[in-house]
């Protein structure tokens, strides 16, 4: 469920990214770049449960599952605040700076 | 356990090669034709920029996975930071490092290679040949 969580975070991110490009004044991109990353990885993880478990990987538990759809979110909300601070610092738009300097 | 470990090891080495390529390589002007027809000189993509696609991935997931692992108590944000440590299972720990985070590392760098080849096939496929004029026509 966090695999799955993840995939349709990296593919929303993605379509977003493709439809603003090429400017990237959001920077969506580093979203696409963290949840494809974390969604490989993951798949890893649920290939080696797979090869442990079999059949079974397919039927979690309605906890688990609640559980693990949790956590995706919750992955879902972190990647989204390392976005929003990378936005901040770096300040395609200028908004931060604008903010910090009054033109007089 | 740790297996994020391992793509974040890569990454550290990946954006330490990205930062000492970046600071040797030089422009390449080509020109290329667009989607609307037109023909223009443009800056091909550097070496190091795609390294960056790889640095991202891998840092982005470990980041992600990092999470994870402090969601589920195997991080603990102090000494010896690592659960599997604290209780012995230091070598069932390196083990899962041996196999999952390496295949990780594996997985990342092939979709990597793999971008490379697709990025490299739409830049020569974008790269303008005139056309040469029969000799005598």
């Amino acid at each position: 469920m966090t695999l799955l969580t993840t995939v349709f975070a990296a593919i929303i991110a993605t379509i977003i990214w493709y439809s603003s490009a090429p400017k990237s004044e959001m920077k969506v991109g580093a979203l696409c770049w963290m949840y494809w990353g974390a969604s490989m990885m993951w798949l890893v993880d649920a290939i080696f449960e797979y090869a442990e478990l079999g059949a079974e990987f397919f039927a979690p538990a309605p906890a688990d599952m609640l559980n693990d759809f949790y956590l995706g979110l919750s992955v879902v909300a972190f990647g989204l605040v390392i976005w929003l601070v990378i936005l901040l610092v770096k300040d395609p738009k200028g908004v931060v700076k604008e903010a910090l300097f009054k033109k007089k | 356990m740790a297996c994020f470990l391992v793509p974040a090891a890569e990454a550290v080495i990946t954006t330490v090669a990205a930062k000492a390529m970046k600071s040797k390589e030089k422009e390449e002007m080509v020109k290329v034709s667009f989607a609307d027809g037109t023909f223009a000189d443009a800056e091909k993509m550097k070496f190091s920029t795609k390294l960056g696609w790889l640095n991202k991935l891998l840092w982005g997931g470990s980041a992600l996975l990092a999470f994870e692992h402090v969601w589920h108590g195997e991080v603990v944000p102090f000494f010896p930071f690592l659960t599997a440590v604290k209780t012995g299972e230091t070598a069932e720990m390196l083990a899962e490092m041996c196999s999952a985070g390496v295949m990780m590392a594996a997985l990342i760098t092939a979709v990597w290679v793999g971008m490379l080849v697709v990025s490299s096939a739409i830049e020569k496929r974008a790269l303008h040949v005139p056309k040469l004029t029969k000799e005598g026509a």
